[in-house]
């Protein structure tokens, strides 16, 4: 077996609580594009750390190219021709992108070097890139880029790529398969994680599959159906969501106009976004994370005001009103970071249906708050949710994503919005969780209420949407509806508006 | 290999203990020195913690005890409440001086009339004073976002400044034969703040404390505003989209903090001090920052902080006068204080883990 | 009101002599900023750094072994606030406070018996040829030798930051921790090292204090220049030649205000000393009001390796 380069021996860690990888043992070959395809919590984020030294395993082994191979850090894996693109990009805003490369390489050439010879493997691969850019100016595709270069740079014989398409626009995703395949060509082996089958089908030519921290299975993805490696990763069938065919109803929510200046130095901004949510209807807004999802969901919850007239609700302007009074009126919203903006992390599950409940679910009377309903609001939200916790008096940060997930999704829904405003529903959760989060959508849907979903998960939105906008650069296509379209004319829309920006650079 | 673990809650448990053994670990560290020093430890360590309570004249000490941790309790409480909330008012003295000094400008343009209205209204403006010199802070954080530990800070200094030219200056006491300070209000009934139970060092002030003491628990734990400062404190984006408004929220813990050290400053002045002099203020405001994260910015922990504090305050005179202490030493103790409570505070949050590989 | 008293040479050399410990003081915490870290205990450790150096040149006659040793104090002392803050996981601003504190009452107890006395002279180091130019000369070549390390220092940290790797990954630590980490860097060591050379220099900027401005020792003698230094910090938007404006700007305010005293000009006394700090306040407003750019985005914030 001379052609085996990275060969993983029973390799087992454990965390308090949890064991994330359980004698895994995988073989990688040379010029391989090799998939490790599992669910949040599987354990692959655990098992790529020990490879790239991040992490130690309690037990097993590695061998590389034949010899023992034990990283004590990520430097003595680099060394050793081990290289990786994070998912959460491991850059430094404020710093150049020459910067960047040059902190990720042992021994960096001079400055006027070192550009150099990023413009010349940038070009050589097709990932045009400007060195002397500062990296908190790049769009995510641009940010992963410099990711890649870097390792790049390096001559690795393994690169780990951690979920790379998730931040990605169908169109590049084809530049970067293109990439990855003239690596594979040249004798280098990719390690691709991945829950995205599609994808792994049409790239990879081995997968291993991993779920609760075990090893279920190796396969040739090209093979195997998109079913029989759902059934290996998930173990279980779930029901898909169902959607019950709501009747549309007249407009309620009407953004007109909206824009929104940045609010720090690498902040993205809002240019004029205009759209309409019908009752019963689920909008979906596709895109990129970082391209003003952020900024229109605070646009809309009232956090940010805007100017008159730019957002109506039933007719009425509360474009000049704050969080409360919209809540009053109905119109809710479900943030995406969950730590730090959705919930308070270190106060109790109590607390935090309180946080957005407390007006809504007459927890405060007369300024003073009533403790016992915030509890019984909780307990509601944990049961009808099945939010998996020891009880309502825990903190936030003691649960798990999925669980915290469904807590505040829940928690909105439960307050039975007219409008309910929603960034990235099921982002880091489980399949059984994200399916039904988003059959809670569709429910709220069909008993009248308006949706909007702001995902850059496009099969969710192709899924339970019923019109489909992309918001790129901080600018909105315009609406169209979702049956009908395919997955080419998604991906103009969420390059388009993208590539209009890029021309006026 | 010791490793650090997050605790999915903070432990109750240990936010109870840990100031105790950070002053069990002063204690040992202080008494060292104090050996290094020369001292016997062990006496000098009884002298601040045993005799003011159960010496030869505790029967004295004991009252200093509420005379000390009146005003500090008053200001922690008031400090608590805005470090709740992320916002650091660290120029609780300049405050505490600025409504010493209004309480008493307002007081002394009355002199010498004795109508009962005279200490209501030297109450009034000496809190005025107090939350006017905060409001400085608090609006240009909310106008400009400004720091507003810097911006308090100095103007501490600028109050110093002030209390040292009016002391010679605007309220120097006309009779006073040319020395600087004040008149003496423990010797004028109308604007006196007088021992209201003899011999317990019960003043108005410390019943101000007492009652700010209950004020900030119930806002705290029960009303929206103490919810919103939590709320603010805890995850600023989260308060955000609760629709907390931060520069509410700015205003009212400046505001309240200030407020309440200027009512301090107040008490003190006409109370123990007993008139504006160049060097009245004796550090409380920098004192009550300890007493606030001693008292883990919990309403009545601070109470119990206060009392400790004050113990320090009183014994260290004790062993200044019995031992020749110097005085900078309990300084340096109260210092130590603070730093073991941050530094055992770790065990709040996190657990040790001993072994295993990280 | 004389102002022909105020004579401009020497206006000049004395601002260089006022505002060398807040240079010292905030280039040192500029690093330590850099790094993601927010000390605010300078008060506290250039206050150590007074009493130690004064303590030192005075029973043993050198004020450059002063100056050594109040480096070493300090940052020995630092090391107490990146044990806190870096491994403990203290809260930054309370355990700088705290160092605060705590340098404040360590000084006094140190100083007592230095009450009162005189701290030997620093000597002035006359550059050659240099402080032979005529107003020139004595105006800005012939001081002693710690105004040239400060303007040096401020040079290599500039060209450190600047120009080197150690630079590089002391930003990249500060800009972000969690970034650095994976890529195998040591953040903790990095702090704990930028957190040592901060302490150093704010003991370098109180001795200074002690030995060459006030020639003696009185108990808060710093008066608020550890917090000045931190005010000019932010004034300099993390940025070395910004720290020297910074710090000459506020020294001329304090040199002149003094002059201005000493010509009694019809201001009253208590503006004139109140007004180094309200500048400081009102040079605050203006940064902040023009929005203050370049904070590193991981200061003061709590690095925690999981995993």
């Amino acid at each position: 077996m001379d052609d085996i380069l990275l060969e993983l021996n029973g390799l087992t860690k454990a965390y308090p609580g949890v064991i994330a990888n359980d004698d895994v043992s995988v073989s990688i070959r040379r010029g391989e594009i090799h998939a490790l395809l599992g669910e949040n919590g599987a354990g692959k984020s655990t098992l790529v750390k020990m490879i790239y030294g991040l992490v130690k395993p309690d037990a097993g082994g590695m061998r590389l190219a034949g010899n023992t191979f034990a990283p004590q850090d990520p430097r003595s894996a680099r060394d050793a021709g081990v290289a990786m693109v994070f998912q959460h990009f491991s850059l430094f805003n404020a710093l150049t992108v020459a910067e960047n490369i040059a902190l990720g390489m042992e021994n960096p050439p001079k400055p006027r070097d070192l550009a150099a010879r990023i413009l010349d493997v940038s070009q050589s691969y097709g990932l045009p890139l400007n060195p002397d850019r500062t990296v908190g100016t790049l769009s995510a595709g641009e940010r992963q880029r410099v990711e890649i270069i870097r390792c790049l740079l390096q001559d690795p014989r393994l690169l780990i790529m951690d979920e790379p398409t998730s931040v990605l626009t169908p169109q590049e995703v084809d530049i970067l398969f293109t990439t990855l395949r003239q690596l594979k060509s040249e004798g280098t082996s990719i390690l691709y994680i991945s829950h995205k089958l599609e994808e792994i089908r049409t790239l990879c030519d081995t997968a291993t599959i991993l779920r609760g921290g075990k090893k279920v299975g190796t396969c040739t993805p090209a093979d195997t159906t998109a079913r029989e490696l759902a059934e290996m990763m998930v173990g279980a069938s779930f029901a898909a969501p169902k959607g019950t065919q709501a009747k549309l109803g007249a407009a309620v929510l009407e953004v007109t106009g909206l824009s929104l200046p940045a609010m720090d130095a690498f902040g993205s901004m809002l240019h004029d976004i205009t759209f309409s949510v019908r009752t019963g209807e689920v909008m979906g807004i596709g895109g990129v994370a970082g391209n003003g999802q952020d900024e229109l969901l605070m646009a809309l919850s009232g956090e940010h005001t805007s100017k008159p007239g730019s957002v109506l609700l039933s007719g009425e302007d509360l474009s000049a009103k704050g969080p409360q009074y919209r809540r009053a009126q109905g119109l809710l919203s479900g943030p995406e970071e969950r730590l730090g903006h959705a919930a308070v992390p270190d106060m109790s599950l109590i607390e935090n249906a309180a946080l957005t409940g407390a007006y809504r679910k007459q927890i405060v009377q007369a300024g003073f708050l009533n403790w016992h309903r915030a509890r019984r609001f909780a307990e509601d939200i944990i049961q009808a949710f099945d939010v998996r916790t020891p009880g309502p008096g825990v903190a936030a940060r003691a649960l798990s994503g999925g669980n915290l997930q469904k807590f505040v999704v829940g928690r909105e829904i439960l307050m039975e919005p007219k409008v309910l405003i929603i960034n990235q529903p099921t982002w880091g959760v489980d399949a059984a969780a994200a399916a039904s989060i988003r059959q809670a959508l569709l429910d709220l849907a069909a008993r009248g209420a308006a949706i909007v979903v702001i995902s850059q998960d496009l099969d969710e939105l192709i899924e339970i949407s019923d019109t489909f906008a992309a918001l790129t650069a901080g600018r909105l296509s315009d609406v169209q509806k979702m049956q009908g379209l395919d997955l080419d004319q998604i991906g103009l829309m969420l390059g388009g508006a993208h590539d209009l920006d890029a021309a006026h650079a | 290999m010791i490793r650090l673990e997050r605790r999915p809650s903070p432990s109750a448990l240990w936010t109870a203990i840990t100031p105790l053994i950070a002053v069990l670990l002063t204690m040992l560290v202080g008494g060292t020195m104090f050996a290094v020093l020369g001292k016997p430890p062990v006496q000098a360590i009884a002298a601040i913690f045993w005799d003011p309570i159960f010496g030869d004249f505790a029967f004295y000490y004991r009252g200093q005890l509420l005379v000390k941790a009146g005003p500090l309790i008053l200001i922690a409480i008031g400090l608590s409440i805005g470090f709740r909330a992320g916002i650091w008012n660290i120029g609780a003295e300049g405050q505490y001086i600025m409504g010493a000094i209004c309480g008493a400008a307002a007081g002394l343009a009355m002199y010498p009339s004795e109508s009962v209205l005279i200490f209501p209204l030297m109450i009034l403006c000496g809190a005025l004073g107090g939350l006017a010199w905060a409001m400085v802070p608090a609006i240009l954080k909310v106008r400009f976002g400004t720091n507003e530990i810097l911006v308090s800070l100095m103007l501490v200094y600028v109050a110093e400044t002030i209390l040292a030219s009016v002391s010679s200056g605007l309220l120097r006491n006309p009779e006073g034969m040319g020395f600087p300070g004040s008149r003496n209000f423990q010797q004028w009934d109308a604007a006196h703040n007088t021992e209201l139970i003899a011999g317990t060092g019960m003043h108005w002030g410390v019943a101000a404390s007492f009652i700010a003491v209950i004020f900030a628990y119930v806002m705290l734990s029960r009303h929206i505003q103490g919810f919103n400062i939590r709320l603010a404190g805890a995850a600023p984006r989260a308060a955000a989209l609760a629709g907390v408004s931060w520069s509410r929220v700015i205003l009212l813990c400046l505001g309240f903090s200030g407020a309440l050290a200027g009512l301090a400053g107040l008490f003190e002045v006409t109370g123990p001090a007993g008139q504006i002099s160049i060097d009245f203020n004796s550090g409380y405001g920098f004192t009550a920052i300890i007493v606030a994260f001693l008292g883990r910015l919990n309403p009545f922990g601070i109470v119990l902080a206060g009392l400790l504090m004050a113990l320090t305050y009183v014994g260290g005179e004790i062993a200044q006068l019995n031992l020749q202490l110097p005085g900078a030493a309990i300084q340096l103790f109260q210092g130590m204080l603070l730093f073991f409570l941050l530094a055992t505070d770790v065990f709040t949050n996190y657990r040790f883990r001993v072994g295993g590989a990280a | 009101m004389d102002l022909s008293s105020i004579n401009p040479v020497l206006l000049i050399a004395s601002i260089m002599l006022s505002a060398t410990p807040i240079l010292l003081a905030a280039i040192g915490e500029m690093v330590v900023e850099k790094s993601g870290v927010l000390n605010l205990g300078v008060e506290g450790m250039m206050i150590t750094g007074a009493v130690v150096g004064f303590a030192i040149a005075v029973n043993t006659g050198s004020p450059g072994l002063g100056f050594v040793a109040a480096a070493m104090a300090s940052a020995v002392l630092s090391l107490s606030f990146g044990i806190l803050t870096q491994v403990l996981l203290a809260n930054q601003v309370a355990t700088g406070l705290g160092l605060t504190l705590v340098g404040l009452g360590l000084s006094a107890l140190i100083g007592t018996p230095y009450v009162g006395l005189k701290s030997p002279s620093v000597p002035k180091v006359e550059i050659p040829l240099l402080s032979d130019i005529p107003v020139l000369g004595p105006m800005l070549f012939s001081h002693d030798l710690m105004v040239y390390f400060s303007l040096f220092l401020v040079a290599a940290v500039w060209a450190v930051l600047k120009f080197t790797r150690i630079g590089l990954i002391l930003r990249a630590v500060g800009e972000s921790h969690d970034a650095a980490h994976a890529l195998g860097y040591k953040v903790v060591r990095v702090r704990m090292a930028a957190i040592f050379f901060g302490g150093a220099c704010a003991g370098l900027g109180g001795a200074y204090l002690g030995l060459a401005r006030v020639l003696q020792w009185t108990e808060g003698m710093t008066a608020g220049a550890g917090w000045i230094a931190l005010a000019i910090v932010v004034f300099a938007s993390w940025r070395p030649w910004r720290v020297l404006i910074g710090a000459y700007l506020f020294g001329g305010v304090s040199v002149l205000q003094l002059n201005l005293q000493a010509a009694d000009v019809a201001v009253p006394v208590a503006l004139l000393s109140m007004s180094p700090y309200l500048i400081t306040i009102l040079v605050l407003i203006i940064i902040s009001a023009r929005g203050a750019h370049g904070a590193p985005a991981s200061l003061g914030r709590i690095f925690h390796a999981s995993g």
